[in-house]
């Protein structure tokens, strides 16, 4: 090897070792969206046989059909009410919870706060498992409720960890200043506590929408006969997997992406306008 | 606020001495209440009937008794210990799979990536909004028996290696242990990255210079500044990554063989297929009790008490 040689394997190395991280760094990133990538390129196949695995040739028949499939946006739709509900109660309560948490004293903050923690702290199986061995026992009718119930369970310890941070940073002064202004208890906390706790509750919100939406686990244990879309899902994967499922999958990620980025831009242009 | 700090207030009356504001006694516990209520019914009262589901005997057709008959669970431990076994050893590969690959990750977005930085969180965070059932079954095509991951892996002769250790068998890397953790790594990912950045970004990066100014090489920087800094990051990851994937069947069931099978799927299928209520119920309890020791030992053991 001769000197210049030598040199741009020198500074080559250098490089390397300089931008490690970043190279690292965007490997994993590329790890955690190559599924992605391949579940939109498969919403555009034309599989032959009954399962989409294999690339055939390009087509847009489930996009233009996307309830094509029996069942699958019925399903659909049992998951988003359920989402819906789940998020609005566990919302609630949650948001309760870590007011009672954060503002008073009060005695067994020990036990509630293990309580709130241990439902994190446990594998779902177990959860869904248990969850079960109480209906089955109580002779309760698996379904709808018996998922919503299971749903709002896992979600609240969520929501709130996300509202109890929110809160804590609170600077107490603003309601003593409101309360000084003569505002009455209800008045403080419509005016000056809910508005600055809200980016924690639509934190905790948005949270359990997904962790509700996307519950396979404890949701196959309870769900009797009433299918979600997760469990179309799994069940598709043993019968066939339609394309439709890929067109839904892509269909959520653009979304949720073009809401995120909607909404940065917003608060971009609302900080610009404050300075 | 903004009209707060522009017009100066109006004068006050002088405050009177007012008594502390007085709250009512009652209303934390009122607060608490509904939420509280619905984890002890939900989540707490079912454990119990777990345990006691785990030492009943009986049949489904002449109902179950408590009879306190605790060789369930030693015929549970003694037929699915590799399952055990099995849960313990991928969850932890599949754990310090997600640390070496998170890490580059939270540091890059932490430090590294300037006006990037809420664009990449976005791609950390979007794939959640795609069901994971659908990203998992997309590893099925990338990892394709006929697929380029295969076919690179066989021409560089990474497969006769990973065969020889037993990871995969033959030309195949799907049904094996292998696909299994690739999987769950996939799956937990961000839940590793999260808290690292969390924990990352706290740092002052004015400690970073300072090592710098006091002749550190980067790389003792980061052993000696950042990583020990980093720790309560590193610590509930590991948590938040090793706990659901040691109860998973998802990742074993679509991407593995009977010979992958992990405890969650011993439980599922005892209770939603062979419907033996006190085996399954007995697995469960030991899987709980078994996460819950190696938890609190964890966790005392890393002095981050404070995580809860």
């Amino acid at each position: 090897m001769d000197t210049r040689q030598s040199r741009i394997f020198g500074t080559s190395v250098n490089w390397l070792r300089r931008h490690f991280v970043v190279i690292a760094g965007l490997v994993t990133l590329g790890y955690l969206l190559l599924p992605n990538v391949v579940v939109t390129v498969f919403s555009f196949n034309n599989p032959k046989g009954r399962f989409n695995y294999q690339w055939q040739e390009f087509s847009t028949d489930a996009w233009k059909d996307p309830c094509g499939v029996a069942d699958m946006c019925g399903s659909l739709s049992v998951s988003l009410q359920i989402a819906f509900w789940a998020t609005l109660g566990a919302t609630v309560l949650g948001t309760m919870i870590a007011f009672a948490l954060v503002r008073y004293r009060f005695r067994a903050r020990g036990a509630v706060n293990s309580l709130i923690f241990l439902p994190m702290a446990m594998p779902e199986v177990v959860m869904a498992a248990s969850l079960l061995t109480l209906f089955l026992n109580l002779g309760a009718q698996l379904g709808f409720w018996t998922i919503l119930i299971a749903h709002i369970m896992f979600c609240l310890s969520f929501v709130v960890t996300a509202v109890k941070a929110r809160v804590m940073s609170m600077d107490p002064r603003l309601e003593q200043a409101a309360q000084d202004l003569y505002a009455g208890p209800f008045q403080t906390f419509i005016r000056v506590t809910l508005p600055i706790a809200a980016p924690g509750i639509a934190a905790g919100a948005l949270l359990a929408f997904a962790l509700s939406f996307d519950d396979f686990i404890i949701t196959n244990f309870n769900a009797g006969s009433t299918v979600t879309f997760p469990m179309f899902v799994w069940g598709s994967a043993q019968r066939g997997t339609p394309v439709q499922i890929n067109v839904i999958g892509t269909a959520m990620f653009l979304v949720a992406v073009l809401l995120v980025l909607a909404s940065m831009v917003v608060s971009n242009r609302r900080n610009r306008h404050k300075a | 606020m903004a009209a707060l700090t522009e017009a100066p207030p109006p004068l006050a009356p002088a405050p009177e001495a007012k008594p502390p504001r007085r709250r009512g006694r009652w209303t934390p516990y009122w607060l608490l209440l509904p939420g509280i209520l619905w984890l002890l019914v939900f989540f707490a009262m079912p454990m119990i009937y777990q345990a006691s589901t785990s030492v009943q005997t009986g049949s489904l057709e002449e109902g179950y008794k408590v009879t306190w008959h605790f060789a369930t669970y030693w015929d549970a431990l003694s037929d699915y210990y590799p399952q055990f076994l099995r849960s313990v050893l991928y969850a932890g590969a599949a754990t310090i799979l997600c640390l070496i690959l998170g890490y580059p990750l939270a540091y890059l977005i932490a430090f590294r990536a300037g006006r990037w930085r809420n664009l990449i969180m976005i791609l950390v965070i979007a794939p959640f909004f795609t069901s994971f059932l659908i990203r998992t079954l997309a590893w099925k095509t990338i990892l394709a028996d006929s697929g380029p991951v295969v076919g690179a892996l066989n021409t560089l002769h990474v497969l006769d290696v990973t065969s020889w250790l037993g990871w995969t068998s033959g030309d195949r890397v799907l049904a094996t242990p292998l696909a299994v953790v690739c999987g769950l790594t996939y799956n937990f990912l961000p839940f590793m990255i999260l808290p690292l950045y969390s924990s990352l970004e706290r740092i002052d990066g004015r400690l970073h210079e300072a090592a710098g100014d006091l002749y550190a090489k980067p790389v003792t920087t980061f052993r000696k500044v950042t990583f020990p800094l980093s720790m309560p990051g590193v610590v509930s990851g590991t948590l938040l990554t090793f706990i659901p994937a040691s109860g998973d069947y998802v990742n074993a069931d679509l991407l593995g063989s009977t010979d992958t099978r992990m405890v969650g799927n011993v439980i599922q299928s005892q209770f939603l297929r062979i419907l033996d209520y006190p085996t399954a119920a007995a697995l469960s309890f030991i899987l709980m009790a078994a996460i819950l020791i190696m938890v609190t030992f964890y966790i005392r053991r890393s002095g981050t008490e404070d995580l809860v």
